[in-house]
């Protein structure tokens, strides 16, 4: 029965509905009941993930559970929607991230709930239109749709310094997707179809593809985020609302990725070939000098932020290292793993950098502080909570048997066949991540109890245990039995490495 | 010379308007001063039988009449109905304000109205005469509107300024006809298109010049720079519902001038105007962005706004495809209907004797009123250009037709000027939902208002949402 149902159609639009009815449940003072209509229908989409998963078919490479109707005719721009084993598992990440992100507001938001939960439902589902999108307009009108309840929750739930994060950030973002516009709008008069597997029949030469490339470069660098255009990150995540910055991490940081495999790669591949030391150099940069920063911070909400940064670099080194890979080795299968161990490391870095997130908002609300000097000793007051947060630590480090190893694992082994130094250099985030991550986590959690406020802390109640085991349970399920991710990949990043190595010109 | 009574069918709805607004005038005297009511509901089913009429035109087969001097096609029947569609939420919108400040109320809508029969005029033009006609039956009335409020200085000292640069405009536009008919013998459309195309390139000066001045006036009308000046002074000065009269309708009709006279008479000059065009988009963009981020007057700041957005509109002018028109047509109306929308919150907003005109007057509306600052919030994002509202389409239109035509770096350089003017209205949305409102008083407004402004909104989220149709409509009437 389930088979029948347009679920990718449901998947955005439901929460949209759920969104709506909570706004007018609130307005009805009804805002309990605002609360249990938001979780049932995140809920709801996750059990509509289930079907997504079990009837995927590994197969392929071609969009499964493909929705398509017109939308502007007159533009040939069509509702086309559809997922691949790239997007299927970046879905589900996101309904799973903002169930969490839900059920975490149940105590912690009490100012404009309503509006709180129907702003991260719409985000929700912006998110998943871009994972979803087949036609390039659709795609771009969710990934700038997503802004607006970005910006909103941000700066309305956000601390002190919000109105500034949330104008940052939007105009940061903003500016980086601009030019992809015009792109699009060049491909798709090109193609005659703005439906995304046309973009690549395209033939371009190199200068069009440099500067193809250069535009989709500053929309998703900006996303991923990549030194040198990381500055928004810190800023937005620390002054976001703990749901805003786990939204952040887990998903918004994910859509610059996901455009690097989806445009970047496939549509400007001798671009891609010909800058691949660009993109290698601004990633271990980032891996490297964002992680030596990440080690001063004594904020422990930026710390977690610069960390993100540095991780993501291993997304945008697993990309653009397939072509030095494959000049080495000669054998194209080599630069499967780079990729996939790139797909591992964002699903990966979605729940532990997700986590670690929430974790700290969960701090952050009984302390109301972000100094890690002022916390210390926590470990002795919360203990259950202290050992939970030792999961997503170690899954940060890169703890074999958490999903933060694989993905790290994956993207250093392929280092080494593209070149040594490279691999040297990405494997120093093993040093430098274990460096700030355990050195805060003994700043926070061990040593006396200082301060009176940690001293009268309270453990994690159940709803909030419950929550935090859910990301302990994702985080060793990718540890331990990476190939249930794997093996939905593998036939699209087969396809995505044929597609990137195929020369346009 | 014998003499043919004209087939008076397509002029049906100017007609109802002008014996139905003369009789409003009557209904006005006579019973309109007590009860101001019955004027305001004898106008608006004017408008609405004015409107009714027009809609049956939509798919009749385009008809000349008058001896070719009035012209009913697909564009002017799509441009009409906005128009009226725009004049009637402008007065929706606008009766309670001029009951609140004692303002004429009745002259306020069959002004409106005369203002409004302009616009039809001048969106059916063919011919040189009616066109001028239109453009000061349009014009005339809105002076007056301006001054209505006789005690306020700035409102006489906007009406002063509108009138007297309003004025110059005409002068220099009827110069710039003059030029023409002096070296094409015409004064009808088709014929001086005819002309232009068979006049060798070496003769062309007089025309260039003739087209120069004519766009001069163009350039006023639109409010686009260089002749932008009086835009912020106006929309400053006049009371709330005129400033949402001269910012909405009017922007309509000003762009059907720019249709009739450059793609209609003149297609000939198409590489002279373009080159101009270019210029003046470049620089509207331009400085209508830059100028409104530092304004704290939020008509100002919407003044300046609209500049830049007949930057935007004349683009798909520039890009001289059916294409491109079509998109400048989609433009122009779904920009009206933002700005209805977003001055009309401001008439909505204002109180007796208190005229709500800074950005800081909207300081924590999402908690004093969560629908009108959602509202306000739909306008500005979709003003910024932001997906999935309308905005965001009209924008894709015109950008689409620059690339087309390969014009790829004017349309890279308008949309870098799009996040410059992201910038001002994301601030709004900031003062409305980040910060805490002054007073803690919740404020309501008529159902009847907030029911003309949900539909408002909800146009623009809708036609956002689902823009086909109206593309489809808009290309309809360039085919």
């Amino acid at each position: 029965m389930l088979t029948n149902l347009p679920l990718l159609s449901l998947q955005i639009w439901l929460p949209v509905v759920a969104a709506i009815a909570v706004l007018l449940l609130g307005k009805l003072g009804m805002e309990t009941l605002g609360r249990v209509v938001a979780i049932a229908a995140v809920f709801v989409c996750l059990i509509l993930c289930i079907p997504l998963y079990a009837d995927f078919d590994t197969t392929t490479y071609a969009y499964q559970f493909r929705e398509t109707l017109d939308w502007i005719p007159a533009f040939k721009i069509k509702y086309d929607i559809g997922v691949d084993g790239i997007g299927m598992p970046l879905v589900i990440l996101t309904v799973f991230t903002s169930l969490i992100v839900i059920l975490a507001a149940w105590k912690s938001i009490q100012h404009k709930a309503t509006q709180y939960l129907a702003t991260f439902l719409i985000l929700q589902a912006m998110t998943v239109g871009v994972f979803v999108a087949v036609d390039a307009l659709l795609f771009y009108v969710f990934w700038e749709a997503m802004l607006i309840p970005m910006y909103l929750a941000i700066g309305i739930w956000g601390s002190k310094n919000r109105s500034y994060a949330a104008i940052k950030f939007f105009l940061y973002t903003f500016l980086g997707s601009a030019l992809m516009l015009i792109v699009m709008l060049y491909l798709g008069l090109k193609a005659d179809s703005f439906s995304i597997p046309d973009f690549y029949g395209i033939s371009l030469t190199m200068t069009e593809q440099m500067l193809i490339f250069f535009a989709f470069l500053l929309a998703f660098a900006v996303k991923v985020p990549m030194w040198p255009v990381h500055t928004w990150l810190p800023d937005a995540h620390t002054e976001a609302p703990a749901g805003g910055s786990v939204i952040l991490a887990a998903l918004m940081l994910k859509v610059g990725g996901y455009g690097f495999f989806r445009f970047s790669l496939p549509i400007a591949p001798d671009a891609s070939h010909a800058l691949d030391w660009l993109m290698i150099a601004l990633s271990l940069v980032g891996i490297v000098y964002i992680g030596l920063i990440a080690l001063a911070q004594t904020d422990m909400k930026r710390l977690i932020a610069y960390s993100s940064v540095a991780h993501m670099g291993f997304v945008t080194l697993g990309c653009f290292m397939i072509y030095m890979i494959v000049h080495t080795s000669g054998n194209p299968r080599d630069a499967n793993m780079s990729l996939e161990g790139a797909m591992v490391q964002m699903i990966s870095h979605g729940f532990g950098s997700g986590a670690l997130f929430l974790g700290f908002g969960m701090l952050y609300e009984r302390l109301h502080t972000r100094e890690i000097q002022s916390f210390g000793g926590i470990a002795n007051t919360m203990p259950v909570f202290a050992a939970l947060f030792m999961v997503f630590a170690m899954s940060n480090v890169g703890l074999p048997g958490t999903s933060g190893f694989v993905g790290e694992f994956m993207v250093i082994l392929s280092a080494f066949k593209a070149n040594f130094w490279i691999a040297f250099a990405a494997a120093l985030t093993l040093i430098i991540g274990a460096s700030y991550t355990l050195w805060m986590y003994k700043r926070v959690f061990y040593g006396e109890v200082t301060s009176e406020k940690v001293a009268a802390l309270k453990d994690v109640s159940w709803l909030e245990w419950s929550v935090l085991m859910m990301l302990v349970f994702a985080i060793f399920l990718v540890g331990f039995y990476p190939e249930s991710l794997l093996r939905v990949m593998h036939t699209s990043i087969d396809h995505l490495v044929q597609l990137s190595l195929q020369t346009k010109l | 010379m014998s003499y043919d009574i004209p087939n008076f069918v397509p002029v049906i709805p100017e007609l109802t308007v002008f014996s139905l607004g003369t009789l409003a005038l009557l209904v006005q005297a006579f019973w309109g001063q007590q009860r101001p009511a019955i004027t305001y509901g004898f106008v608006q089913l004017t408008i609405l039988l004015t409107g009714f009429f027009t809609l049956g035109y939509l798919y009749d087969p385009t008809v000349l009449t008058f001896e070719g001097m009035f012209i009913l096609d697909k564009l002017a029947v799509i441009l009409k109905l906005f128009i009226e569609l725009s004049v009637f939420l402008c007065f929706v919108y606008s009766r309670v304000y001029l009951a609140d400040n004692n303002m004429p109320r009745g002259e306020y809508y069959i002004l409106g109205l005369y203002s409004m029969l302009g616009m039809m005029v001048l969106v059916s033009s063919h011919h040189f005469l009616t066109l001028y006609l239109g453009v000061e039956l349009m014009a005339l009335p809105v002076y007056a509107m301006v001054a209505m409020k006789r005690e306020s200085g700035f409102a006489a000292e906007a009406a002063m300024k509108y009138f007297i640069i309003g004025a110059m405009a005409s002068g220099l536009l009827l110069y710039g006809i003059s030029m023409m008919y002096g070296a094409t013998g015409n004064l009808e459309f088709s014929a001086v298109a005819l002309a232009i195309a068979n006049t060798a390139p070496e003769q062309q000066l007089i025309l260039v010049f003739g087209l120069v001045f004519i766009m001069v006036g163009i350039a006023f009308k639109l409010g686009a720079v260089p002749f932008h000046m009086w835009l912020p002074d106006v929309y400053q000065g006049s009371p709330n519902p005129v400033t949402l009269f001269i910012a909405s309708g009017t922007k309509i009709a000003a762009f059907a001038m720019v249709i009739r006279l450059l793609v209609d008479a003149m297609p000939s000059l198409q590489v002279e105007w373009q080159q101009i065009l270019i210029a003046m988009a470049i620089l509207s963009m331009g400085l209508g962005n830059f100028a409104a981020i530092v304004q704290t007057n939020i008509k100002r700041m919407l003044a300046y706004s609209s500049i830049a957005h007949m930057g935007y509109m004349i683009l798909g002018v520039i890009a001289a495809t059916q294409q491109g028109y079509a998109a400048s047509t989609f433009y122009i109306i779904t920009y009206s209907m933002m700005t209805l929308g977003a001055f009309g919150l401001l008439v909505l907003m204002s109180k007796a004797g208190y005229e709500v005109e800074k950005i800081s007057d909207f300081k924590g509306l999402n908690t004093r009123n969560p629908w009108l600052a959602f509202m306000m919030l739909i306008m500005m994002f979709s003003m910024a250009g932001v997906p999935p509202l309308v905005g965001f389409w009209a924008k894709v239109g015109v950008l689409k037709a620059l690339v087309q035509v390969d014009l790829v770096w004017l349309a890279v350089l308008a949309l870098l000027y799009a996040i410059v003017g992201a910038y001002y209205y994301i601030r709004v949305v900031k003062v409305m939902y980040f910060e805490e409102p002054d007073s803690a008083d919740s404020f309501s407004v008529s159902g009847e208002m907030q029911f003309a402004l949900g539909v408002n909104g909800m146009a623009v989220l809708g036609l956002g949402l689902f823009p086909g149709a109206l593309f489809q409509l808009c290309q309809s009437a360039f085919m």
